[in-house]
This record gives C-alpha cells, structure tokens and sequence, in this order.
C-alpha cells in the first residue's frame, strides 16, 4: 500500500484499522485501514467486487468485520447497532434508492428526522405541549434546510413511489441530511442519472460539504471518474478488498498501479463527459 | 356569488405631475402595516409583507443605490423569477430616479449581453447564481456595467469578484445614507415628473432585434388607469404574479393596476409550483397569454380522458349545459328560466370543483392577449363561467388599448378602445392608436419610432377592422396573413390556434401562402402523447422517436380531422409532419412570449416545407442542435409526411 499523508489525530473523524470480512472463503475486504478527515469529500473507487458497498456497510453497522477496528471520533464504534450509529451522525444513502415509496416525500424526510424527536409516547398520542412545539421546529429545519436545498418544493406532498428515479435519489439523501449527520456516506449517488440529473447531484454534494450551515464530511463510492475527480479531496482506490492507493486526485490519476487496475479500463468505467 | 363591482368612468384624469414612486408612496403611507402589499410562498408557508415593509426595502434599496452612484435616467436592469426582491428593485430604480429595464429570465447569454449594452444599464440584479454568472461573462463586454446585485446567496459562496454586491449590503449603504441624508428620498421622490421615462421595456420581436421602448411614468399611470375604469378591482382583491415581469402585460397588472388600487401581489414559490399557488390563492384578477389558457384546456382535456365513466358522463352534461349558456351570452340574448336552473346543475355537478382546480372559482375578469386565441379555447372557458375577455394591445402603449366588457363578448374580436383612446383604421386596413399611454419612441432608434408614431398616432402594423357594433377586429400582424387558391385572404393563425384545442398537439405551425393547399408542420405534447402511448405499450426513447411513430402519426391525423371540420375545403389541412423536436424560444423559433417566429422557420425548416408540397413520404433531417450549455450534438432522422384523408 502506498502511504498516506501524515494526518494529525485532531482531523480524523472516522478511522478503520486492519479490516476484515470474509463471506465464505470469498476475502471481500483483507486488511483494509483509511483515515477519514473532517470536512473533506473521500471518494473510494474500484473495480465491481473490490469491496466498496461491503465497506460500507461495515461504516454504518449493517456487517460487523471479523477482524479490525472501526473508530469514529476516536471512539471504537464496532460493537453499536446501525441505530445507534445513526444517533452519532453517520447517515448513508444506498446504491439502489430504498425509499417508503407509498410515502410522500415530505414523510420519507421526516423519517430520517425521527432519531431527533424527544417527546414521549403520552405527549406524542395527544400531539400536545412539547410535542406540537418539537413538530414546528422539525418541520421548520426541513423546510427551510433540506426541501429548499434540494429544490423540491414542487414534490413535497407527492408519493415517492410515483417519481422518477432522479428525484428518489435526491428524496433519499433529503433523507439521510434530516438527520444532520456528521459523515454522510452516499453509494453511488449517480448511477442511473441523466446528465442534467448528475449535475444537480454534484452541485448538492458540495453544497452540503461547503456551506457553513452543513459542513458535512462525505464519502462516495462512485464510478463516474470526472465527478470523482472534481469533487473530491481524497481518494481511495480499492482492488479486490485491498487498498492500493489513498492520495489526491492528481496523485491517483498518475499512479501506474491505479492506471493499470481501474482507470485504464476505459471502455467500462469511462466518463460521461 | 362574487360581488359585483360597478363600473367608475369618472375621475380617470391622471395628474402629469404623478409619478410611479409618488404614488407609491401615497399608497405606503395610507397603507402602513394594517395591509398587505405582496405575499410569498416561501418553505410551504405563505409569507405576508406589509406595505410598511415593502416601503423600507424599497426606500433603503434606492438610497444604497444613489450611494453606489446612481444618477439621474441611469439603467437598472433586473432578471430573476417573480418575487418581491424584483419588484423592490425595480421600484427602488424608479424612486432613485433611474429607469427600470427587465429581462427574461431564461434569456440566453446573447440576449442579456445585446440588452445590457444596449440600454447602458449601470446595475444589474440578478436573483441568484445562474443570473449572477450570465452577468459575470459579459461583464467586460458592457463597459457602462458598474455593480452586479444579487439576492438568493445559494451557491454564492465562492464568489469574490469587487463588482458583485448583496441586496443586503446595497440596503446597509442606504441605511447609512439615509442617517446622514434623512430627507433625501422623499426629495428624490417630490423630483420626479409623470412625462420622465420610467421603464425601458424590449419587445419580443417576431421578426428583428428587440426594439427598446421607452415607457413614461404618466404611459403606465393612465393606461392602469383606464382599465381599471373599465373592470374595477377592490383593494381587497388577490392577484399572482407569476409570469416574467419582462412583459408588459405582467407590469400592467403588478404596477399599473396593482398600485392604484393597492390590492396584493401573490409570488409562487418556485415557477414549477404556480398552478398550485394560484389554485392555494384564487386570485379575483388574472392576466396571461393565451398559452397559459391551453394549457389549464389540455390539462382538464387529459383529466377528463383518465376519468371514471360516472364523472365524464358529469362532464358531458355539465359543458353540454354550459356551451348552450354561452352561446345566448354571446348572442346576448336573454337567458331562459329552464337553462338558468340547468345552469346552477352544471354549476354544482362540475364547475364549481373545476374552477377551484383551475385556481379560477374567485375570478372576477380573466384577460387574455399578446397573442391570438382560438373561438375554441375561448368557448370552453365560458363554458366554464369564467368571464374570459380578450384585450388588445402592445408594449409601445403600456400594455393594452382595447377589452371586451362584461356582457358584450364576441369571441372574434377584441372589443372596445378602454376611456382616453382612439382607435382608428388607415385607408391600408393598418389598426392605429392614439391615447395618452402612447410609448415616447424606440430607445437610440429614430427610424424605427419614426415609422410608429406619426402625428401621435401609433402605428402597430396590425391589420383589422371595426365591426357593426364598434368592436375591433385584429388580423394578424400584415405579413402573416396567406392568399388561398382562391384568392381569399386568410389567418394562418386561425387554423394554429384551431389545431392546437387537441390535447395532443402542443404547438403547430401552418404554411401554404400562394400554395396549392394548406399543410401542418406539428409538435406533439410530449407528456400527453407520451401517457397515450404508454397505455397502449408503445416503446419509446426520446420525444424524436415518439413523434415519429406510426401510431402517433395516425392519432395527430385523426386530431386534425377534427380540426378541418366544419372548414372550407379550401381552408383545410391536407398534409402534415411532425417536427422532431419542440419549437423553442432558445434556438429563435418563438419569441420569449412563445409566438411564432414565421419567417425564422420557414428559413430553418425549408425542406420540410418543400417535401409537403412534394409527393415524398418523409423528409430527412440531418443537422446539428446546441444546447444552452454550449455543447452540440448531430441528429440524424426520417421524419414521416402524411396526407390527410377526407
């Protein structure tokens, strides 16, 4: 593996050390350690099978590795559930959109606000005191927070199931940001998008990295090369559950290694611009 | 039942000393924070701001501008989607005594840089990024541009150039201005003289560069006032504003009208929500091109085909009843006890619910104009009982010089001059205007104001004429009306208009001036052809693709059979096409009101016109389209020609 920069403890919002996870005597990811700093977008790129979403999934809870460490803020986190994972500010997003698509948009956001609401079961039946105050407030930040950002004030009381596939990507992460997380982890956020729609997403990627209001870290498992490149601080190139190369975008271009195992293969992986 | 509002034909004199800003300020002062002046739809909430408000956003924005250094008949131009940040600033220009200059809001960069330069506009606002960055690029190329002012700081963040500035911080500087200077405003204001030029507004231009016509104070003053003589309002009353302010006809009903009666402004929140905002708020008084009609006509069309059995039946009934109603109201002939009771069916069966969907149940007048509408389309909202008036008029007199009145509606003109105009017919047949809202000239274009106002009449290159019972006639602009074989003259757009009542077709376009017979170049509704294909499992990638179906083709010739009903053989549609792509304002094929841009397409689209008046079959296309990004792309594809059936 080649090394990363030398990063100071301070920075490092999430860290995995020496995982492993096998399914059967398939090695989805052998020793895999990377260092997530605050604040910056991270983008893992690899050929299909590297052990992208299994990486994922070991973040957010849904695997527990056999072996290795996962801490976040310096807490070792391997033994907390995925709800409880939540509850410390890790949202994701998934490869294929999973949505409640009989709900309406508004109510799909909503959800992932849950984790945030404090009132008991007895006030929530009446819809009294703390609860009607509580509601205001959370229908006040998700108004003003996330359907803005996002621009979908035009869906908002619309049944998700009914929408076209760009704008269920963009109600899922409307979603995971109701949360207010602290690292949010998006797989593959533009597959399946139109050109138009692949902009739009970026430009909300950055807007929720960037903007004072958010200042979430990111981490993107993408394969569209010019998005990744453009918006990304790091990148993580996974072969075949093993980390080959954690460096810039620039870095990562020019390494022949990375050349050889992923970006040479351009008729597969190739831009769309 | 809504109120009824009388006529007022007395005091329609408006002083020359009155000024928009004076009038403005009059309103604010008698208004204060009891009323309010505009509301906005922002985060799901409809937002009230006062007329208190509105007066320090304004007052404090027209100080930060003479800070900035604003002077005396400078330009300020504006571009964004409707919202009260807009009207602030073009009130803010007019109060500082600048004259106010609109764009479009999906104006391409050539269009901004031509009316920028062109006008010498010192400041531009711009709503958010997308209009900030159309700015910045052509920045270098307008040498008069001083600041750039924007608004909505999404996106805004890493921007740091010197000559962009906030709304925010303009108002910061007039606040300062103000502590040091606190009469200065109302001195700006007590300047200003009715015959000064307020806005510099561009005409669409169906056939050349936009021409900038300079509008006065007293123009826009009299012009509100005069309609308003004729069709009064309440203060009381709800308007949306939600079509481009860059049109004369939306400044009509937001300034003219709206600030002498004081009654609320109501700003969607996002143009994709504005048929719902206008249903939430169902405005008294509603202004719009007839593309906006159309479009409410094809969304109950296509309704009323997903309908259960029961509620079409409803339907049928209910516009039977309805039709008959509207036909002894434009015959003016009493209407019978038995169809009154029908009426009221009618009315509980299906109006009523209808008009609320429409966001038309409080209308009290609906105008429509700046383009011709088809008998079609007009009966169906009468239909409706929606008292639907056409107007006519144009942007060189402050929006519009002849209505229909209440009870007096023929649906094949455009009614009586509105009080204090003169409408006469030249020995050429050419509608001419003489009026006290007549325009002061094209901006640095003397020919052209030269050709338009002789003797203080305008000249509208219109062709009409006055009926029996004094109501005008409008044929299409001169160059626009075709010779059939048989020598007859006759309006293309008649038959566009009459083409376009089917659901199905979105825009059409008709040739065949000094042809053997008459032939259709059509664009089909995507999303209506689109679900009528999807019903009956046809396969389709791309609007190119549909359009070209054989099955589609079938359907568009079975809606133009429709159409050549009850025509003259001469006066049908014999062969037909359906265009590869929607006609566009961005590629030049509509002005940005959405009319047709005749000569521009018969330039573009020569071969297919050739191939209609040739026995061929289809007609290949073979070009290339830029998108609005700059970025190109080839298209190759046969487009299918078919013959009309008798």
């Amino acid at each position: 593996m080649i090394a990363s920069d030398e990063i100071k403890d301070d920075d490092i919002l999430l860290e995995l050390a020496d995982i492993h996870m096998s399914f059967g005597k398939v090695s989805a990811l052998a020793g895999v350690s990377l260092k997530i700093r605050k604040g910056e977008i991270h983008s893992i790129i690899g050929p299909n099978g590297a052990g992208k979403t299994v990486m994922m999934n070991c973040i957010n809870g849904l695997y527990h590795p056999q072996r290795g460490d996962i801490y976040y803020k310096k807490e070792r986190i391997n033994h907390l559930r995925p709800h409880q994972r939540a509850g410390l500010g890790i949202a994701r997003t998934f490869q294929k959109v999973e949505v409640f698509g009989g709900m309406t948009v508004l109510d799909n956001i909503r959800l992932g606000r849950h984790i945030h609401y404090k009132s008991g079961i007895v006030s929530g039946a009446f819809y009294i005191g703390k609860t009607d105050r509580e509601e205001i407030e959370h229908r006040k930040f998700i108004e003003e927070e996330i359907i803005d950002l996002l621009e979908i004030e035009q869906i908002r009381h619309k049944p998700v199931g009914r929408l076209p596939y760009g704008l269920q990507k963009r109600v899922e992460l409307g979603r995971a940001l109701a949360l207010e997380p602290e690292l949010l982890i998006l797989d593959e956020p533009l597959a399946g998008l139109n050109l138009e729609e692949v902009e739009d997403m970026a430009r909300f990627i950055l807007d929720v990295n960037e903007e004072a209001r958010w200042k979430v870290t990111c981490l993107l498992v993408e394969h569209d090369m010019g998005v990744v490149m453009d918006l990304s601080h790091r990148v993580f190139v996974l072969n075949f559950g093993n980390m080959i190369m954690d460096g810039t975008p620039p870095e990562v271009q020019s390494h022949p290694e990375v050349i050889k195992a992923y970006l040479g293969e351009e008729d597969l992986y190739a831009t769309r611009r | 039942m809504l109120p009824d509002v009388k006529p007022d034909l007395k005091g329609s004199d408006v002083s020359k000393e009155l000024t928009i800003p004076k009038l403005f300020l009059e309103k604010a002062t008698l208004y204060g924070k009891d009323r309010v002046a505009m509301r906005e739809k922002e985060f799901g909430i409809w937002r009230p701001i006062t007329w208190q408000d509105y007066f320090e956003n304004v007052k404090y924005l027209a100080l930060g501008l003479i800070s900035l250094g604003l002077e005396d008949g400078d330009k300020v131009a504006m571009i964004g989607d409707n919202r009260p940040e807009g009207l602030w600033a073009e009130m803010a220009a007019l109060c500082a005594r600048g004259i106010g200059v609109w764009l479009f809001q999906d104006s391409l960069i050539d269009e901004v840089r031509y009316i920028v330069d062109h006008s010498d506009t010192k400041f531009l606002f711009g709503e958010g990024q997308e209009e900030v960055d159309k700015a910045i690029s052509i920045f270098n190329e307008c040498p008069k541009l001083k600041k750039i002012i924007w608004d909505d700081p999404k996106g805004m963040r890493n921007y740091d150039q010197d000559y962009l500035i906030s709304l925010k911080e303009v108002q910061d500087l007039g606040r300062e201005l103000d502590r040091k200077e606190p009469n200065r405003f109302k001195e700006l204001i007590a300047n200003g003289h009715g015959d000064e030029v307020a806005l510099l507004f561009y005409t669409s231009g169906t056939t050349s560069l936009p021409k900038g016509a300079l509008l006065s104070h007293h123009n826009m003053l009299t012009m509100g006032r005069h309609l308003m003589a004729v069709d009064p309002c309440l203060e009381s009353d709800d308007y949306v504003s939600y079509l481009p302010f860059a049109w004369i006809g939306e400044q009509m009903m937001s300034i003219s009208c709206g600030l002498q009666i004081g009654y609320t402004l109501n700003f969607p929140e996002d143009p994709a929500t504005a048929q719902e905002n206008i249903r939430e708020i169902g405005p008294h008084v509603m202004f719009a091109p007839p593309r906006m009609y159309e479009q409410m006509t094809r969304s109950v069309q296509v309704k009323y085909l997903d309908a259960t059995w029961i509620k079409r039946k409803c339907y049928g009934l209910a516009t039977w009843i309805g039709y008959h109603v509207a036909d002894f109201k434009f015959k003016k002939k009493p209407i019978p006890w038995y169809w009154k009771i029908l009426e009221g069916t009618a009315y509980v069966i299906m109006q009523k619910k209808l008009k609320d969907h429409l966001g038309l149940s409080r209308v009290r007048n609906a105008y429509t104009g700046g383009a011709a509408m088809g008998p079609d389309h007009f009966r169906f909202f009468h239909a409706l009982g929606v008292n639907l008036k056409q107007i006519y008029g144009q942007t060189e007199v402050a929006g519009i010089s002849v209505v229909h009145r209440s009870g007096d509606i023929k649906f094949d003109t455009v009614g009586h001059p509105i009080p204090g105009t003169e409408i006469r017919i030249t020995e050429e047949g050419e509608i001419i205007t003489k009026s006290p809202s007549v325009f002061l000239g094209y901006y640095k274009n003397p020919e052209a104001t030269e050709k338009a106002l002789k003797d203080g009449w305008l000249h509208s290159d219109d062709k009409g004429f006055i009926d029996d019972e004094g109501h005008l006639v409008v044929f299409d602009r001169t160059k626009d009306v075709f010779t059939l074989r048989d020598g007859k003259p006759f309006s293309p757009q008649y038959l566009e208009t009459r083409l376009k009542f089917s659901p199905y077709i979105r825009d059409s376009w008709v040739v065949g001036n000094k042809r053997d017979y008459i032939a259709a170049v059509l664009c089909i509704d995507y999303s209506v052809v689109g679900k009528w294909a999807d019903e009956r499992k046809l396969n389709y990638t791309s609007y190119m693709e549909l359009s070209q179906k054989p099955e589609v083709v079938n359907l568009i010739e079975t809606q133009i059979r429709t159409a050549n009903k009850d025509l003259p053989v001469a006066a049908r549609v014999k062969r037909f096409t359906n265009l590869y792509k929607e006609l566009d304002a961005d590629d030049d094929e509509l002005t940005r009101t959405r009319k047709l841009r005749r000569s521009f397409v018969e330039k573009r689209y020569q071969d297919i016109v050739e191939a209609l008046y040739s026995d061929k079959d289809s007609v290949h296309i073979d070009t290339t389209i830029k998108y609005e990004d700059g970025r190109q792309s080839h298209i190759m594809t046969d487009m299918t020609i078919q013959t009309v059936e008798e």
